[in-house]
């Protein structure tokens, strides 16, 4: 059964006020076309997941979205600072935002014991390190076999997880390559999964190579067909990352109001993805058009 | 020879570092771009490891970030994150960690989280990231920072990856870890570490650098080895591939 379905239409169903929502991917892959479509609508007190929260956050926390975040590396990678959410933890504007910080380890162990159905996961992280002082959740167990101490996180679980991909199913079925962070942890451990895809592909061609396969329909309520639905992020292969994006955020973001003013422009100003696509322009997409490089075929074989 | 800036020389005495390394877990910013330079003359056969999730990386651009579709293309393994932060991290298969910081002390122990009380920051850092797993669990660790008074401290507002800790044998009781910081690259010389105290000893300077100019940018009373040595200063070709290859934009080398 197709579960299509407009970005407008995925929101609204399922991504509720108060919510525990994690737009994942690790610099690849970042569902800004979701989390605009977040702010469109309004959405407030979510408590938002994601190892690194980057530029996506920034905007949902600037716009007022959050009252909560669960991370592990609050910058701005390999620009600077976010400073939306820096103005929220350190002068509460536009209002104050809770902090649960982990290690990106921290944070994948999180996910994966949520992923699994587990209680707890051990690692052999925070060793002499503050973190533990400042969140309680970081604990620690001793070995029942005998090894002395490890640290200890919770599951996290999610109530929604929304993964961009770069082809699924109308099923869900979903297939990524380049890099997968933490895409599939998330996805498994969440209650609700909506896959944002830059293609929407025959059943056939997901069984063509089915290795590739990362998210199945059994775990997705939703699929949404968005091009170009994680720019200034990228899609390996699509399109690339637009660091001129990233370093111009860090001059729009120095002040609360020219934010907003860059949100009514590129967010409430804007039907959806489909408008932001046309308003940056072609020659936008075409500097951010990679050449090629195939991968060689494998051989999967007939067995009838 | 050419000018160059501190940072050049900074950068090319931290890819120097990396000549008998195998494989580096690269953090952004400094590390990265000396990780790169590192591939490309001393090390041609460096393995980089991104916490993003990629071993054997071989970017033809210097990624901005450590998460760019560049490390992708033509790399020996892409991994999901669980994988690479278990397998490879924590079961104790990299030789070099590569960390940059806000603060560091004597110790080598890195703050990269806040500055100010944690509950009410003055300025709010970005975090560990992958830096406390990496500190503490690479073989050894080298440690990229430019002097000033306001990163090289007395003491941490917040430790995020552990050093030597409070010193002596203190790292050592935390359990099986790798054996810590092994140098800090600064912009004016080289620190490394003594294997009794744990503490920072300054052991090289760049051509041109003195002692007291380094005392000064330091808040505390120094130790120096007995005999400095002076690093050479940068050749043609390294700053020929960081000025036209790296960072021709000069983000990082000025």
């Amino acid at each position: 059964m197709s579960k299509l379905a407009s970005m407008r239409e995925a929101i609204a169903e399922l991504v509720h006020d108060g919510a525990s929502v994690a737009i994942e991917g690790f610099t690849h892959l970042i569902c800004f076309a979701a989390g605009h479509e977040i702010i469109r609508q309004r959405k407030r007190d979510l408590i938002l997941c994601r190892l690194t929260p980057d530029l996506i956050y920034d905007q949902m926390v600037a716009a007022g979205c959050a009252r909560k975040l669960i991370f592990s590396y609050l910058g701005n990678p390999g620009v600077g600072s976010l400073h939306a959410i820096r103005r929220a933890v350190e002068k509460g504007v536009p209002a104050p935002l809770e902090l649960e910080e982990y290690t990106h380890f921290g944070m994948t162990a999180r996910y994966i014991a949520g992923a699994a159905g587990l209680p707890f996961y051990p690692l052999r992280s925070f060793a002499g390190s503050d973190l533990p002082r400042v969140n309680p959740l970081i604990r620690q167990v001793e070995d029942p076999y005998g090894s002395g101490v490890v640290f200890v996180v919770p599951p996290l679980n999610p109530d929604v997880a929304i993964i961009h991909v770069q082809r699924a199913d109308t099923e869900g079925n979903a297939q990524i390559w380049g890099l997968l962070g933490v895409q599939i942890e998330a996805a498994f451990a969440a209650r609700h999964v909506i896959v944002v895809a830059e293609e929407i592909v025959d059943e056939a061609v997901i069984r063509a190579d089915p290795n590739r396969t990362v998210i199945p329909d059994l775990i997705v309520d939703a699929v949404v067909h968005e091009s170009f639905g994680a720019h200034p992020s990228y899609v390996q292969g699509y399109y690339d990352r637009d660091t001129e994006a990233y370093i111009a955020w860090d001059t729009i973001s120095r002040e609360h109001e020219t934010l907003l003013q860059w949100l009514d422009e590129w967010v409430y100003g804007l039907s959806g993805r489909a408008e932001y696509v046309a308003k940056l322009g072609s020659q936008v997409w075409e500097r951010l058009k990679p050449g090629d490089a195939w991968s060689g075929q494998v051989n999967y074989g007939r067995y009838c | 020879m050419d000018d160059y800036t501190a940072s050049e020389m900074m950068i090319i005495a931290a890819a120097r570092e990396l000549a008998h390394a195998q494989v580096v877990f690269v953090g952004i910013g400094l590390p990265n771009i000396a990780c790169n330079l590192a591939q490309r003359t001393v090390a041609p056969r460096l393995k980089l490891i991104y916490e993003s999730g990629v071993y054997g990386a071989r970017p033809g651009r210097l990624p901005l970030s450590i998460g760019d579709p560049c490390l992708v293309s033509g790399a020996l393994g892409v991994m999901p994150m669980p994988q690479l932060l278990q397998y490879y991290l924590q079961h104790g298969l990299i030789d070099v960690g590569f960390l940059g910081a806000a603060q560091i002390d004597r110790y080598g122990n890195l703050n990269t989280t806040v500055i100010g009380d944690y509950h009410r920051p003055k300025v709010r850092l970005p975090g560990s990231g992958g830096a406390c797993e990496i500190a503490l669990m690479c073989r050894r660790v080298l440690i990229i920072a430019r002097l000033n008074r306001r990163t090289f401290v007395e003491k941490l507002d917040f430790v995020t990856s552990p050093g030597f800790l409070e010193g002596g044998a203190a790292r050592t009781r935390l359990g099986n870890y790798g054996a810590g910081p092994a140098a800090v690259i600064t912009d004016m010389g080289i620190f490394r570490f003594d294997s009794a105290t744990g503490e920072m000893l300054l052991s090289s300077l760049y051509p041109g650098c003195i002692v007291e100019n380094i005392q000064e940018q330091v808040g505390w009373p120094l130790r120096v080895v007995e005999q400095p040595d002076v690093i050479a200063p940068p050749t043609q070709e390294e700053l020929r591939i960081i000025r036209q290859e790296l960072d021709p934009a000069g983000r990082l080398r000025m």
